[in-house]
């Protein structure tokens, strides 16, 4: 599975790692519903930080698309709500 | 996974839409292709817009501290007149430069951190756009209409998400980048003429005058007195040691002033 961290590049990461993420995710989804910079702020950042340790950096020019896409850090919950559009209420 | 999922999701209909509107597979290499050098060539200015703001809040952080010396120097001066009011007055003027400086600093942080992701995500798009000329002739030569939609499909998704991603990184700099620029511009419409003029240069200047004026006072004394010293010989024959404290003592003033 290729990740892309939004300005910072792809990052290949095999199932285990997803699944170690999957909880990291979590937590960033319940802290998008919420209204608390900060709790988002950390959430965000432990989510980046794990598919930073846990992933290979992709090829910088190697042209294929990402199955997953993760907001890039420093981003505002106000950001990643626009980016993910109208429906940010609407689960996935 | 889902805001990972739906993140993905909305670059993906991005991504398809832009295939859509072209048909022949080979033209939309070449429209792509357009594109990103397009957007290449708007980094490379976005990049050097930052430097440039980069540069410019370095030159005011250069002025303020040659303010803040000038000010120091203003006090040291002040204390050897005995003037501590003098003294306490440049020394708050500085104070109030050593908050604008710490400012300006945080902002050069910022700025510089905005340069290198930036110059990054272009170096990233660079290598990507370099690739992609070279599989799109790969794509065009072997050209079989199932075969390449797939590819074109893989190779526009995958480049097309790098040039949101880079515009991304773009559009953050650029916010970031207005952001310095209008609070350098009210720094330096302060300096040039405003507020700030009267708390630095217009300030320094009474400063300077008043510490002038006791200059100019003692240099007239200093000069008296060399003048009464050597036209005066009954003095000197008076008090014939008086001779050479009537002659260290302008020169003694003299260094105080410098």
């Amino acid at each position: 599975m290729i990740v892309r961290i939004l300005g910072e590049g792809q990052y290949d990461i095999d199932e285990a790692g997803l699944e170690k993420l999957n909880d990291l995710d979590a937590a960033v989804e319940s802290a998008c519903k919420g209204t608390d910079e900060a709790v988002f702020d950390s959430a965000l950042a432990a989510l980046l930080d794990g598919v930073r340790a846990l992933g290979v950096q992709h090829p910088v020019d190697a042209i294929d698309s990402s199955d997953l896409i993760l907001p890039g850090p420093g981003s505002t919950l106000a950001e990643v709500s626009e980016m993910l559009g109208d429906d940010g209420l609407i689960p996935g | 996974m889902s805001v990972m999922k739906r993140l993905s999701l909305v670059f993906k209909a991005k991504a398809n839409k832009a295939l859509d509107k072209a048909e022949d597979p080979r033209e939309v290499l070449d429209y792509s292709y357009q594109k990103q050098l397009q957007m290449l060539q708007q980094v490379r200015r976005g990049v050097a817009d930052v430097a440039t703001s980069r540069k410019r809040v370095e030159l005011q952080i250069n002025g303020l501290n040659q303010q803040s010396e000038k000010l120091t120097q203003q006090a040291q001066k002040a204390i050897e007149m005995n003037r501590e009011d003098l003294a306490r007055e440049a020394l708050t003027r500085k104070s109030g430069l050593t908050q604008q400086v710490n400012d300006l600093n945080t902002q050069l942080a910022t700025l510089q951190g905005e340069e290198e992701k930036l110059t990054l995500a272009q170096q990233r798009l660079q290598a990507k756009v370099e690739s992609f000329r070279t599989k799109k002739e790969t794509i065009k030569a072997t050209y079989t209409a199932a075969e390449a939609q797939t590819r074109i499909n893989e190779a526009v998704s995958g480049i097309g998400e790098e040039m949101g991603d880079v515009g991304m990184a773009m559009q953050r700099a650029e916010d970031k980048t207005l952001e310095m620029q209008a609070r350098a511009g009210a720094v330096d419409e302060l300096l040039s003429s405003g507020a700030l003029d009267d708390l630095t240069a217009g300030p320094s200047d009474d400063i300077t005058r008043q510490l002038d004026a006791l200059s100019s006072t003692n240099d007239v004394e200093a000069e008296l007195a060399a003048l009464k010293g050597l036209s005066a010989p009954q003095k000197t024959q008076a008090l014939p040691e008086a001779d050479s404290s009537v002659i260290d003592v302008p020169s003694n003033e003299k260094q105080a002033e410098q």
